[in-house]
C-alpha cells in the first residue's frame, strides 16, 4: 500500500479532553483504545510550548496599576518555553499558547505533527514511515480552514458551538485515511457550501456561504 | 451533515432502501456538493447488487467536470478496491483519462487508483510510470505517490548496477529540485532506500537533507535526521558532511529531534570528534526521558567497541552517568554496557572494575548489586591487584541487605580460592561474617570457611565455587520431591541432565499424533553455548578443549521412518564429536542401549576413541548419543562415515505403557555422513572488508585462478563456492544481480585455529556459460591460505 494514510485526526483542549476526532485505522479498536492513545499523545506533546516564532496569551499581572491585564507577546527564538497555567514574566499567567510551525514527535511506532492555538491541540498522526511532510500539509490545511470557519476566534468555546463546521471539516480532508483536500480555502469552501440551506436569508449566512448563493442565482439565472 | 451522519452509522444497504434510493436520486442532482457526498456515502454502505445498479453514475462522475465529483468517485473506488475489485476495475478505461485531468488531485486520486487495480500486472506499472514521469504531474501530492511508484519498480526491475544508472534514477534526481518541500524529502528518501545504493547515487540526497537539517521548521529538520539516522547505518561514510549541523542540532528544543541528532553522531563519528561529542552529550542527558538514554547508551556502548583507544573518556563518561539519578532499566543498561566493554577491551578492565565499586558503594538496586558482585568474583581475583577490590566488597558485607550480604560473601570466598596471598585475609573476614543476622550469610560464611581451609584440591575447590550447576533446575526440584528421606542420602548425580523436552512434545502432539510417525526430532537448543556446556557435561568429551563449530542437524533418515536420526558434528581442535539426536515414532516400541556404530573405513585420519550410548529412547521423546573420534590436531581432515544405529528394542503395551523384560537386539542403517572442509570453517562477518583486508597485509596472501566449467548461471556458480568454503559473505555481497556477467563476491571467516581468513572472490562468463573465478586469499598464516586453495581446487 503505498498511497500516504492518515491514521488520525485529532482535536483536544487544553486538558486532553476531546473535542472532535477522527480515526482511520482499525489500529484502535475499541473507545478505551481511542481514548487511551489521546491520553499518550497529550501527555507527550504537553511540555512543548511556544517554541522559536510562538505566541504566548499572557494573563499579567501589573503591580504598578494593581490591575489585571491581558496581553499577547511574541516569543523570539532562544526564549524559555512555557505551558498553560505556567508563571511567565514575573506576576503573569499563561493563559494560552500558539505556535507558528507545527511540532513533530514519534511514539509508540506513530509520527505525530501537532499544532496548537489558545486552548485548542491539533494532532494529525501517520504511520512510522509517512512522509512527515504530508502530515505536516493536512495539519495546516486542517488548522487553516478551522481558521477560517471559526472566523478567526479560534478557542474552545468557539469550537464547541460550531462543531457541526468542525465534523464537516473533519470529513471533507480525509476519507478512509486517503487525503481528499490539503488547502484550507477549498476545504473552508466546500464546508460551507455544506451548511448552507438553500432557502436560509442571506443575514445568516457568513460571506464566503452568501457569495456562493449568490453565484448559485447568478448561474441559475444565466441558464435560464 | 446528514451525509457523515449516514457514514457514521453505516448501515448495510438491505436495510436502508429509502435512504438508498434518495441519495442515488441525489447522485444525479445539480449541486455539485450533493453529487460528490452521495457518492461517498453510497459507496460506504454499498453492496454487490446495488453497485452494479449505481457504476454507470459512478463511471460517469470519475470524468465529471468538477473535481470535487471526480475526487469523490476516485476515491470511493479506492476503498471499494477492497470488496468488489472486479466491478472498480472495469473502470480502468474512465480512470485512466482522469489521470489526464488538469485538476491537481483529481490526477492524485486517479493515479492511486489506477495504480492499486493495475498493480499485480508489472509491464503495466511500469508504462504508467514511464509515461507519467515524462509528463507533467500538477500536484504535490500526485508527484510523491509517483516517486514511491517509480521507487517500487526500481526495486522490481534488475537493475543493472554495471552499465551507468538506474532506470529512472535520473526522475527521482530531478525531484530533489522539485518546488514543495514534500516531494523533495519523498524524493531523497526514496534514493537513500535504493537497493544496494552508491555513495555517488546517495550524494545529492544527502545535500539536500543537510539543507533540511537547518530548516526553522521542526518537521523538516525532524525528517532529515531521521532519514539520514538510517542511511549512517548502512554507509556512515556518507553522511559524514552532515555532522556540523547534527552536532547544532543537539540543541534542539525538539527532543526527538536531539536524539536522533545524537545517536547519528554516534554512528558516523570517528576518533577525533568523539572527545568533543563527549561533551557535548553530557550536558544533553540531563534533559532527556529515560528511555532516550538507554538508545543514546547503547549507541555508545557500539561507538566504544568500534574505537576502544577511547575506552578511557567514554568509561568515564559511563560512571558519571552512573552516579547521577535514573530509573532501573536505564541503571541497568550502563552497567551491561560497562560489562561488555570490560570483556571486550581488556586495556578497560582495572578502570571499569573500579567504577562498579564505586557504583555498588550507593546503589539502591539490589539485583544490580548482586550482578556486580558476581562479576567482580570472577574478573576481579585475575587483575593484577586484588586486594584493591577487597576493600569494596567488604563493605558491601557491612552495610547492605541481606541479599547482597550474600553475594560479597561469595564473592570475598572467590577472592581468597583465585589469590592465595589473600587467602588469610579472607579467612579473618570470613570469620567476622559468622556473626551476621542473616541466616543465608551466616550459612555461606561457614560453607566457605571449610570449603577454603580443607585439604582438599586447588582444582576440586575451585570448581565448588566457580562451576556452574549443569543440572537443570527443572530436573533437580523433581528429584528433590521424589525423594523420600532414607537411609541413602540425596545423590545429586542420579539427577537426570537431560531437560525432559517431553511435557511440550505432549502438548502439541495431539494435532500430530493420528499419522503415527511424527516428523524428525527437533536437536536440543541449537546455539553454541548450549551444545558447549552440553559436550562439556559429558566427562568422557570434557577435556577435547573448547568447541570449534558445530554444524546444523544433517538429517541421516528420509521423513516418514521408524526412527527418525540426525546429527550434528562437533569439531574441536583434536576430535570431532557426532551428536546424533534419535526419535523413535514407533509408539509400541521402547529402545534401549541405543549407539550407532560407525564405519570409518573412508576416513583415514580419524580414529574412535569413545562412545556413548542413549539409555532409552521411548516413544515420541528424543535422544542423544555421542561417538568421538581422534584427528590429528590442527589438520582440517575430511571423511566419509557410514552409520547404522544399534539398540535393544522391547515390545512396549500401548494401553499400559509397560515395556516387556526381554528384548530383541536390532540394527538400522543410516545414511552415510561427511566430515567436509567447510566444517572447519566458522562463518563471522566483518562490517567492513576493506579496512579489514588492508590490514591483514599482503604477506600471506595467495591469488590464483580457476575455471569452473559450465553453469546454469552465475548465482548458482557464487553459492557453490560460498558453500564449499563455508564462509561469511560481507556487504550483501552474496547476492548476485540477475543477468550481470560478471560479480565480486567477499566472504570472511574464521578458520580452526582461530585463524581469520578473508576471501575476495571475482566471478566473470566468458563464452555462453562458461565461468571463470579468481579467488584471492588473505589470512594470518600461509598455510591456511594455502588450505582455503586446496579446498577450491579439489571442490
Amino acid at each position: 500500500e503505498l498511497c500516504p494514510l492518515i491514521k488520525n485526526i485529532l482535536l483536544l483542549d487544553s486538558e486532553g479532553k476531546r473535542i472532535a476526532v477522527k480515526y482511520y485505522s482499525d489500529d484502535w479498536p475499541t473507545n478505551s483504545a481511542k481514548e487511551a492513545f489521546e491520553k499518550a499523545v497529550f501527555a507527550k506533546t504537553q511540555k512543548t510550548n511556544a517554541r522559536t516564532d510562538g505566541k504566548i496569551l499572557l494573563l499579567h499581572y501589573d503591580f504598578s496599576v494593581n490591575g489585571r491585564s491581558v496581553s499577547l507577546w511574541e516569543t523570539s527564538s532562544g526564549s524559555v518555553a512555557r505551558g498553560v497555567g505556567e508563571p511567565f514574566n514575573g506576576g503573569g499567567i499563561v493563559l494560552g499558547v500558539s505556535m507558528l510551525d507545527a511540532e513533530i514527535t514519534m511514539f509508540d511506532n506513530y509520527v505525530v505533527v501537532y499544532k496548537f492555538v489558545q486552548d485548542l491541540h491539533f494532532f494529525v498522526t501517520g504511520g512510522e514511515n509517512e512522509n512527515e511532510i504530508i502530515l505536516a500539509a493536512v495539519l495546516q490545511g486542517f488548522f487553516d480552514a478551522v481558521g477560517l470557519l471559526l472566523r478567526g476566534t479560534v478557542d474552545k468555546k468557539e469550537a464547541l458551538e460550531n462543531l457541526d463546521l468542525i465534523l464537516l471539516c473533519l470529513d471533507e480532508i480525509v476519507d478512509g485515511g486517503i487525503i481528499l483536500e490539503t488547502d484550507a480555502n477549498v476545504i473552508a469552501g466546500k464546508v460551507a457550501s455544506h451548511s448552507m440551506d438553500a432557502g436560509a436569508p442571506l443575514s445568516e449566512q457568513t460571506i464566503t456561504q452568501a457569495l456562493a448563493t449568490a453565484r448559485e442565482h447568478l448561474t441559475r439565472s444565466l441558464l435560464k | 451533515m446528514v451525509y457523515v451522519i449516514i457514514k457514521e452509522l453505516s448501515p448495510s444497504a438491505d436495510e436502508v432502501i429509502i435512504v438508498t434510493s434518495s441519495l442515488m436520486k441525489d447522485m444525479t442532482s445539480k449541486t455539485d456538493m450533493y453529487r460528490a457526498n452521495a457518492i461517498r456515502v453510497l459507496c460506504q454502505i454499498t453492496d454487490g447488487t446495488l453497485l452494479t445498479q449505481i457504476e454507470r453514475y459512478l463511471k460517469q462522475a470519475i470524468v465529471d467536470k468538477n473535481p470535487v465529483v471526480a475526487s469523490a468517485a476516485l476515491v470511493s473506488g479506492i476503498h471499494l478496491l477492497q470488496t468488489n475489485p472486479e466491478i472498480v476495475k472495469r473502470w480502468s478505461n474512465e480512470v485512466q483519462e482522469a489521470v489526464q485531468s488538469r485538476a491537481a488531485l483529481v490526477q492524485f486520486h486517479a493515479l492511486a487508483l489506477l495504480h492499486q487495480i493495475r498493480q499485480n500486472d508489472r509491464l503495466a506499472v511500469n508504462k504508467l510510470v514511464s509515461s507519467l514521469t515524462r509528463g507533467s504531474v500538477r500536484s504535490p501530492l500526485a508527484q510523491c505517490l509517483l516517486i514511491r511508484y517509480t521507487s517500487q519498480v526500481i526495486r522490481e526491475s534488475a537493475s543493472n548496477t554495471q552499465t551507468g544508472d538506474r532506470p529512472f534514477y535520473d526522475f527521482l534526481e530531478g525531484c530533489l529540485r522539485h518546488k514543495a518541500e514534500m516531494v523533495i524529502f519523498e524524493a531523497a528518501r526514496a534514493i537513500t532506500e535504493l537497493n544496494g545504493v552508491t555513495s555517488r547515487e546517495l550524494t545529492p540526497a544527502i545535500t539536500v537533507l543537510q539543507l533540511f537539517l537547518s530548516s526553522t521548521k521542526p518537521v523538516l529538520r525532524f525528517a532529515a535526521v531521521r532519514t539520514l539516522n538510517k542511511v549512517a547505518m548502512t554507509h556512515p561514510i556518507a553522511v559524514t558532511n552532515c555532522n556540523i549541523d547534527m552536532e547544532s542540532l543537539i540543541s534542539d528544543q525538539n527532543r526527538s529531534i536531539a536524539t536522533l541528532a545524537i545517536t547519528t553522531l554516534l554512528k558516523t563519528g570517528n576518533e577525533s570528534s568523539v572527545d568533543r561529542l563527549m561533551k557535548q552529550i553530557t550536558t544533553f542527558m540531563s534533559d532527556i526521558a529515560d528511555e532516550f538514554k538507554i538508545v543514546v547508551i547503547e549507541a555508545i556502548r557500539s561507538l566504544c567497541l568500534k574505537f576502544p583507544l577511547k575506552h578511557r573518556s567514554l568509561m568515564n563518561f559511563l560512571s558519571n552517568i552512573l552516579r547521577e539519578e535514573g530509573g532501573f532499566e536505564y541503571k541497568k543498561a550502563i552497567v551491561d554496557s560497562i560489562v561488555i566493554l570490560i570483556r571486550d577491551i581488556p586495556e578497560a578492565k582495572e578502570s571499569g572494575l573500579l567504577h562498579l565499586c564505586e557504583f555498588i558503594e550507593d546503589c539502591e538496586f539490589t539485583y544490580l548489586s548482586t550482578q556486580i558482585l558476581h562479576f567482580l568474583g570472577i574478573e576481579g581475583p585475575k587483575t593484577s591487584d586484588p586486594s584493591k577490590y577487597i576493600r569494596y566488597i567488604y563493605n558491601r558485607v557491612h552495610l547492605e541487605n541481606a541479599t547482597v550480604r550474600a553475594g560479597a560473601v561469595s564473592t570475598l570466598a572467590k577472592f581468597g580460592a583465585m589469590v592465595d596471598s589473600l587467602k588469610p585475609r579472607i579467612f579473618v573476614l570470613l570469620r567476622r561474617c559468622l556473626f551476621d543476622t542473616d541466616d543465608e550469610v551466616r550459612d555461606r560464611a561457614t560453607l566457605y570457611l571449610n570449603t577454603l581451609g580443607a585439604d582438599g584440591t586447588v582444582e576440586d575447590m575451585k570448581e565448588f565455587l566457580f562451576g556452574s550447576l549443569d543440572i537443570p533446575l527443572v530436573n533437580l526440584e523433581r528429584s528433590l520431591k521424589n525423594y523420600e528421606p532414607s537411609e541413602e542420602s540425596f545423590d545429586i548425580n542420579s539427577v537426570p541432565k537431560e531437560v525432559k523436552i517431553q511435557p511440550l512434545a505432549e502438548k502439541k502432539a495431539p494435532g500430530k499424533k493420528p499419522t503415527g510417525l511424527g516428523g524428525p526430532p527437533p536437536s536440543p537448543p541449537s546455539t553454541i553455548d548450549a551444545y558447549e556446556k552440553l559436550l562439556s557435561s559429558i566427562p568422557e568429551f570434557a577435556n577435547f578443549g573448547k568447541l570449534f563449530k558445530s554444524s546444523a542437524p544433517v538429517e541421516l533418515t528420509e521423513a516418514e521412518t521408524e526412527y527418525a536420526v540426525n546429527v550434528v558434528k562437533h569439531i574441536f581442535d583434536g576430535h570431532v564429536v557426532f551428536q546424533y539426536n534419535c526419535t523413535n515414532t514407533i509408539p509400541e516400541q521402547l529402545l534401549e542401549n541405543v549407539t550407532v556404530i560407525v564405519d570409518a573405513s573412508e576416513a583415514e585420519e580419524f580414529a574412535e576413541v569413545a562412545s556413548k550410548p542413549l539409555r532409552s529412547l521411548p516413544y515420541d521423546s528424543p535422544g542423544q548419543t555421542f561417538v568421538a573420534f581422534e584427528k590429528p590436531e590442527g589438520v582440517p581432515a575430511v571423511g566419509k562415515f557410514s552409520n547404522m544405529l544399534r539398540f535393544i528394542v522391547k515390545e512396549v503395551d500401548p494401553s499400559t505403557g509397560e515395556a516387556e523384560d526381554d528384548g530383541v537386539e536390532d540394527e538400522y542403517q543410516l545414511e552415510e555422513l561427511e566430515v567436509v572442509a567447510a566444517d572447519y570453517m566458522l562463518k563471522v562477518g566483518v562490517s567492513n572488508f576493506r579496512n579489514a583486508w588492508e590490514s591483514m597485509g599482503p604477506d600471506c596472501e595467495r591469488v590464483d585462478e580457476y575455471d569452473l566449467g559450465p553453469r546454469e548461471n552465475l548465482a548458482e556458480a557464487v553459492n557453490a563456492v560460498i558453500n564449499l568454503l563455508g564462509m561469511q559473505s560481507c556487504e550483501g555481497t552474496e547476492v548476485v544481480p540477475s543477468n550481470s556477467r560478471s560479480h565480486t563476491c567477499l566472504l570472511s571467516g574464521v578458520y580452526i585455529g582461530n585463524v581469520k581468513v578473508l576471501v575476495r572472490l571475482q566471478f566473470g562468463i566468458d563464452g555462453p556459460k562458461d565461468v571463470a573465478m579468481k579467488l584471492a586469499v588473505r589470512s594470518e598464516d600461509e598455510a591456511v591460505s594455502d588450505a582455503i586453495h586446496e579446498i577450491v581446487a579439489s571442490g
